[in-house]
C-alpha cells in the first residue's frame, strides 16, 4: 500500500502531501525534511527507489517537481512508477500541459484528482478518461451551485435596491 | 462567494506568500493571515468558511500549525451544498488524522452523507472514510459501506471496495462480512471496480484463512479467465499503457493469484498456463511491461513448485539484470535474493553481473548487490569473490566502506579455507577500511593469530609492513601493536619465514618506532594507546638492549591526560626499573586463546549484553572476588605447570578464567588466596584487580581495564596483563612486593598507626552505578566498623533524588549518617559519600553481610537497584 504521497519542488518546497497511514504533524514534517533532503541530492542517473526506514520511496522527477510515493518493502516499485506517471498524465490533461504554478494556485484541484485516483493508499481507477469525467462532473456541480448562489444574491440585491 | 473562481483572496494570499523574499517575511504574512482567519472563524460567517479553509490548507502545506481550523471542516461537511462538502472533506483529510478525537464528531455527518441522494456526495464521504477512518469509525460505518459495494453506479462501487480494504485493515474481525460482496465484484467488467475488487479480495485473503479458502475454491478459475481475456484482448485505447492493456489490473490479478496459489498445488497447477503466457508474451521494452513481468516472476516464485516456469522466471531476471535501466536492475537484484533459496545454481550463473552491480554508482543498487553476493558465496568461489570485493574496497566510496568491509569480514570468517588466507584477507581489509571494522572482528582476528603458532612470525612481519603504510587505520594499528608486543622477537629475528615471504630487516628500534608512533599520534584513541603501552612493557623484556629507550617512552606517558595511562605508565615504569628479575616471566607471551570458547562467547554476546542491560548485574562485581585465583596465573603464564592445570579442569568458563571469578578455583588454591594480606592487597591495588583503583572509576578507557566486563571479547585477554595480579608472586616473593610498591603507596605507614587496615571493596556495580566501601575501625572498639560508601554514576545521565538504604541481619547493628548529596552527576563526574557505622555483636565469629537498595530518578523515571554485599573483608 502507498503510505504517503509527496510532491516537492526542486527548491524543497512542498506542493502536495497526502497521508494514508497515521503520522503526527511532527513526524510529517520530519519525514518531509528527511526525504526531500535525500531525493533532491540524488544524482540524475540513479535508480528511482530509496530504501528508507524499512519502506521504499519511489520518486520521479517531472520538470521542476518530484513526485514521491512511499510503499511497503514487498510492493511492486515499477508499478508505483506507473501510478505516478498515470497521475501526472491526468493532471496534464486536466490543466492542459500542467506546470508547477498550476499546482500551486489550484492545489485543491490536484488533491481532488488524487482522491479520484487513490483511496486508502490503493489505486482505484486505471482509466484516465473516467477520472477526467468524474472530476468534470463534480466541477460542474460546483459551478451550478455558484451560479445559483449568484443569481439568488442578484435577486436579493435587486429586491433591496 | 466562491473563492476559487472569483478567487481574489486565496490567490492573493498565495501570491503574497510567494513574493516573500525571506523566511521571516513569509512567517509574518502567514501570521497575519492566520489572525484574520481566526477572527473570521469567530464571527462564524458561513460565506467565508470555505475560502478560509482553502487558505488554511495552503498554510498547512507550508508546515504551519492549523489546528484551529479543524472545527471549520466539520461545519463545512455538515452544510448542505456540494461545494462546501467537497472542500470540507478535503480539509478533513488534510488537517486531521485518525488519531484525533475531533474525528469522532464527523461520524454522524459521514453516515448521513453515505446515504445521500447525490452520488458525488456519497463518493466524497467514502473517499474520506477510506483515507482516514479510525477503528471505531470503521466499526460504526461498516454496514453502510458494505451496502454501497452493491450500489448501481460503478464509481461508488469501486470507492466502497477500497473503503472496505481500509476497514478490514483497521478491524480484521469485520473481514467475513465483506467476503461475499468482494466475490461479487470479481465478476465486474468495469476496470475500476475490478481493480478495487481484486484489491479487496487480496486484502481479505491476507487477513483471514477462511476468506482465502473461499476465494481459492470459488474464484480461481474466474480470475484466470479474466487475466487471459485481458492478455489476449485487442487494443483498448482507454486502458492501454505502452502496448499493455491495463497493467494495473494485470498486476493486481497476478498478485491475487499469488496468494491463491501459494501452498495449494491444485490452484497453482491451474494458473501455470496463463503465467507462462504472461511471462513470454509481455513486451519488456517499457516500464509498464516490466512491472507486469516483475509481478509475474514474483507470482511464479511464490506458487507451488513448477520447475519449468521457474527457469523462465530466472531467465527474465537475468534479462532484467543486464538491462541498462537502473530501476530494472534494482528489482532484479531484489528478486534474485528470493530466487537463491530454491535455485542457487541459476543465480550463480549471473555472479559476474551481480559483482558488477556492487560497484554501481547507485547506493540502492550497491546495497542490494552486496547482500546478494554475500548469499552467493560458498567454499568454491570464496577466494575469487573475496578478491574482487577487496579490490573494490580500495576504490569504493568512503560511506560504502563500512558495509562492504563488514560483509567481506563476514564472508572471510565464514568460508575461510585456511588460516593463512584468512589472516591475509583480514589484513587487506584492515589496511583499506581499518577504521570501519567492528571490535568483534579484530578481536576474532587476534584469537586466530594467537592460535596459528606457525604463522606468528609471518603475521607480525606482514602487520609491521602494513602499519608503516596505513598508519591511519585504527584497528590495523591495534592488531599490529598487539602482535609486535607479543611477537616482537620473531619480527626482529625473521623467525618462521614462509616460502612466500621476502626477508626484511627490522631492527629492534624500528619495531619500537611503530609502537611509539601509535602511542604518540594525536588521533590514536585511548584503547590503542593503552594497548601500545602494554606492548612497550612486553618489548622492554623482549629487547633488553633498548629497554632504556622503551622506558623513556613509558615515562613520557606519566604526563598523559588520561588518568588510566598515567597510572599504568607509573606502574610499568616501576616494573621496568626495579624488577628485572621477575619482568621476563611477568610479561611472557600470552597463552593461546581458546577459539571455541571465544566463538561461543561472541555468538552469545548480544543476548548477554541485553540481559545485563535489563537487569543490572548484581552478582558480578561481587563475584570478582578479591582473592586472585589461579586462572590468572595461567594468563600471565608464569611457567608453573601445576597451576596451569588447575583452571582448565575447574573453570569451564573461559571468561571466568580470564576474570578470575571462578570461586571453585579460588578455594582450591587456599595458599594463594589467603596470602599475606598486606602484600597481596597492595599488589592487587597496583594492578587494580578487585579493589578499585582511583583510575577505574574515573577514566573512560574501560576497555583496557574493566575486570568486570561481561561481554568477553579478546580485548579482555589483551588486558589481562594490566589487570590481574599474580598471587603466587606475592606468596613467593613478598619481600619483592614491597620493593615493587616502593614509594607508590602510603598504605604501609597508615597501617602502622591505625592497626589492621582493611582493603576497600566494590560493594555493588551495575551498568549505571558503582558503590565502593572503605573501612576503618575506631581504636579500641573491635566490634564497630566505620564504612564510608562512595557512589559513582557510570551512566551518561544525572541521577536525582538518590537514596541509599541498607539492611543487616540481627547480629549486626547499622547506623546510617546522612548522605553528602542526593544528586549524582553523570559519567563519574563526582560522587556521593555516605558514612555507615556497623556494630558486629558476633565479632570474630561471623563476618559482615548487608543487603542494600538504591533508588534514584533517571530522566524523571524512578529506578530501583538492589544488591547484596557479601565480600566484606574478614575480621570486621
Amino acid at each position: 500500500m502507498i503510505h504517503f504521497v509527496l510532491l516537492v519542488s526542486r527548491q524543497g518546497k512542498v506542493r502536495l502531501t497526502k497521508w494514508y497511514s497515521p503520522y503526527t504533524q511532527k513526524e510529517r514534517s520530519k519525514v518531509i525534511r528527511e526525504l526531500s533532503g535525500v531525493i533532491l541530492n540524488r544524482g540524475p542517473k540513479l535508480c528511482n527507489f530509496i530504501e528508507w526506514r524499512g519502506y521504499k520511496v519511489v520518486y520521479k522527477r517531472y520538470a521542476s517537481l518530484y513526485f514521491c510515493m512511499c510503499i511497503d518493502e514487498a510492493d511492486n516499485e515499477l508499478e508505483v512508477l506507473e501510478i505516478i506517471h498515470h497521475y501526472v498524465e491526468i493532471l496534464d490533461r486536466y490543466f492542459g500541459s500542467v506546470c508547477e504554478l498550476d499546482l500551486i494556485f489550484n492545489f485543491h484541484k490536484a488533491y481532488y484528482i488524487l482522491d479520484e485516483l487513490l483511496i486508502a493508499g490503493e489505486l482505484q481507477e486505471s482509466s484516465k478518461k473516467t477520472v477526467a469525467r468524474i472530476i468534470s462532473a463534480q466541477d460542474q456541480l460546483v459551478e451550478a451551485a455558484k451560479e445559483e448562489a449568484s443569481s439568488i444574491s442578484n435577486i436579493i440585491a435587486q429586491a433591496t435596491k | 462567494m466562491n473563492p476559487f473562481s472569483s478567487g481574489t483572496r486565496l490567490r492573493d494570499m498565495i501570491r503574497a506568500i510567494r513574493a516573500c523574499k525571506t523566511a521571516a517575511d513569509e512567517r509574518a504574512v502567514v501570521r497575519k493571515e492566520c489572525a484574520d482567519i481566526r477572527a473570521l472563524i469567530n464571527e462564524d460567517d458561513p460565506h467565508d468558511r470555505h475560502r478560509n479553509l482553502a487558505k488554511l490548507m495552503f498554510i498547512h502545506m507550508l508546515g504551519y500549525p492549523t489546528h484551529f481550523g479543524q472545527m471549520e471542516c466539520l461545519k463545512l461537511i455538515a452544510s448542505p451544498g456540494f461545494p462546501e462538502k467537497r472542500i470540507g472533506y478535503l480539509g478533513l483529510m488534510l488537517l486531521l488524522d485518525e488519531r484525533q478525537e475531533v474525528l469522532m464528531l464527523v461520524t454522524n455527518s459521514l453516515k448521513q452523507d453515505l446515504n445521500h441522494s447525490n452520488q458525488y456526495v456519497v463518493g466524497l464521504a467514502l473517499c474520506a472514510l477510506g483515507n482516514i477512518c479510525s477503528a471505531e469509525m470503521a466499526r460504526d460505518l461498516a454496514p453502510e459501506v458494505e451496502r454501497l459495494i452493491q450500489f448501481r453506479d460503478p464509481n461508488i462501487r469501486k470507492k466502497a471496495a477500497l473503503c472496505s480494504t481500509r476497514i478490514v485493515r483497521k478491524v480484521p474481525d469485520l473481514a467475513e462480512n465483506f467476503v461475499n460482496a468482494a466475490a461479487s465484484l470479481l465478476k465486474e467488467k468495469h476496470h475500476g471496480v475490478l481493480i478495487t475488487g481484486v484489491q479487496l479480495c487480496y486484502e481479505l485473503c491476507t487477513i483471514s484463512d477462511e476468506a482465502l479458502e473461499y476465494f481459492r475454491t470459488k474464484c480461481t478459475e474466474g480470475l484466470i479467465k479474466t487475466l487471459r481475456d485481458m492478455t489476449n484482448s485487442a487494443y483498448q485505447p482507454e486502458y492501454d499503457v505502452a502496448g499493455i492493456t491495463d497493467p494495473f489490473l494485470h498486476i493486481r490479478l497476478l498478485r491475487l493469484l499469488r496468494v491463491l496459489g501459494q501452498g495449494d498445488a491444485d490452484a497453482s497447477d491451474l494458473m501455470t498456463d496463463i503465467l507462462a503466457q504472461v511471462a513470454t508474451k509481455t513486451e519488456s521494452n517499457k516500464n509498464a511491461g516490466n512491472a507486469v513481468l516483475y509481478e509475474c516472476v514474483e507470482t511464479i516464485m511464490a506458487i507451488e513448485d513448477t520447475n519449468s516456469l521457474r527457469v523462465l522466471a530466472i531467465n527474465i531476471l537475468g534479462r532484467f539484470l543486464s538491462n541498462r535501466d537502473n530501476n530494472i536492475r534494482y528489482v532484479a537484484l531484489n528478486m534474485l535474493m528470493k530466487a537463491i533459496t530454491f535455485d542457487d545454481q541459476a543465480v550463480q550463473r549471473h555472479r559476474v553481473t551481480i559483482l558488477e552491480c556492487v560497484k554501481d554508482p547507485d547506493a540502492s543498487i550497491r546495497k542490494r548487490a552486496l547482500e546478494l553476493v554475500t548469499l552467493l558465496v560458498n567454499e568454491n568461489n570464496v577466494t575469487q569473490l573475496t578478491k574482487e570485493l577487496i579490490d573494490y574496497l580500495e576504490i569504493s566510496d568512503e560511506d560504502f566502506k563500512e558495509d562492504l568491509s563488514a560483509k567481506i569480514c563476514f564472508i572471510v570468517e565464514k568460508f575461510s579455507p585456511e588460516k593463512l588466507w584468512y589472516i591475509d584477507q583480514m589484513l587487506k581489509v584492515l589496511c583499506e577500511a581499518g577504521k570501519f571494522v567492528k571490535d568483534d572482528v579484530w578481536h576474532a582476528l587476534i584469537v586466530v593469530i594467537s592460535n596459528a603458532s606457525e604463522l606468528h612470525g609471518y603475521t607480525v612481519r606482514a602487520l609491521y609492513k602494513a602499519v608503516l603504510t596505513y598508519s591511519e587505520q585504527e584497528t590495523l594499528v591495534r592488531v599490529a601493536v598487539w602482535c609486535i608486543g607479543e611477537y616482537g622477537d620473531l619480527l626482529v629475528n625473521n623467525v618462521g619465514m614462509l616460502g612466500i615471504e621476502d626477508p626484511i630487516t627490522v631492527t629492534e628500534s624500528d619495531a619500537v618506532d611503530v609502537i611509539e608512533e601509535a602511542i604518540t599520534r594525536h588521533n590514536s584513541d585511548s584503547t590503542t594507546k593503552a594497548m601500545a603501552l602494554v606492548a612497550l612493557l612486553k618489548l622492554s623484556s623482549r629487547f633488553p638492549s633498548i629497554s632504556e629507550r622503551i622506558k623513556d617512552i613509558i615515562v613520557k606517558q606519566k604526563g598523559s591526560l588520561l588518568l588510566e595511562m598515567q597510572q599504568r605508565a607509573i606502574e610499568y615504569n616501576s616494573i621496568v626499573d626495579r624488577h628485572k628479575n621477575i619482568r621476563s616471566t611477568l610479561v611472557d607471551r600470552m597463552p593461546v586463546l581458546d577459539e571455541a570458547t571465544f566463538n561461543v562467547r561472541r555468538a552469545g554476546s548480544f543476548p548477554a549484553s541485553a540481559s545485563t542491560m535489563a537487569k543490572p548485574s548484581v552478582s558480578l562485581p561481587n563475584g570478582v572476588e578479591k582473592p586472585v585465583v589461579a586462572p590468572l596465573v595461567d594468563l600471565l603464564d608464569l611457567g608453573s605447570d601445576d597451576i596451569l592445570a588447575t583452571p582448565s579442569s575447574s573453570g569451564p568458563d573461559f571468561l571466568q578464567d580470564l576474570l578470575g571469578v571462578d570461586l571453585g578455583a579460588s578455594s582450591s588454591q587456599p595458599g594463594a588466596t589467603l596470602a599475606p594480606r598486606t602484600g597481596t592487597d597492595l599488589l592487587m591495588d597496583i594492578l587494580s584487580i578487585g579493589t578499585p583503583s582511583p583510575a577505574q572509576n574515573s577514566t573512560s578507557s574501560v576497555d583496557l581495564l574493566s575486570t568486570a566486563d561481561v561481554n568477553s571479547n579478546p580485548s579482555i585477554a589483551l588486558d589481562t596483563l594490566s589487570s590481574p595480579a599474580p598471587p603466587h608472586v606475592a606468596t613467593t616473593s613478598s619481600n619483592g612486593m614491597f620493593d615493587l610498591l616502593h614509594g607508590l603507596s602510603p598504605s604501609p605507614s597508615k597501617e602502622a598507626t591505625n592497626g589492621p587496615a582493611y582493603p576497600p571493596i566494590v560493594a555493588y556495580e551495575s551498568s549505571s552505578l558503582k558503590i565502593e566501601f572503605t573501612f576503618s575501625k575506631a581504636p579500641g572498639n573491635l566490634q564497630s566498623t566505620n564504612v564510608q560508601a562512595t557512589f559513582t554514576n557510570l551512566s551518561p545521565n544525572t541521577f536525582t533524588d538518590f537514596i541509599f538504604q541498607a539492611a543487616v541481619p540481627k547480629f549486626l547493628q547499622l547506623h546510617l549518617d546522612p548522605a553528602s548529596s542526593n544528586t549524582l552527576p553523570a559519567s563519574g563526574n563526582g560522587a556521593i559519600t555516605q558514612n555507615l557505622r556497623v556494630t558486629n555483636s558476633q565479632h570474630g565469629k561471623k563476618s559482615l553481610v548487608m543487603r542494600m537498595r538504591i533508588g534514584y530518578k533517571l530522566n524523571g523515571k524512578d529506578v530501583l537497584e538492589e544488591g547484596q554485599v557479601s565480600n566484606f573483608p574478614r575480621g570486621l
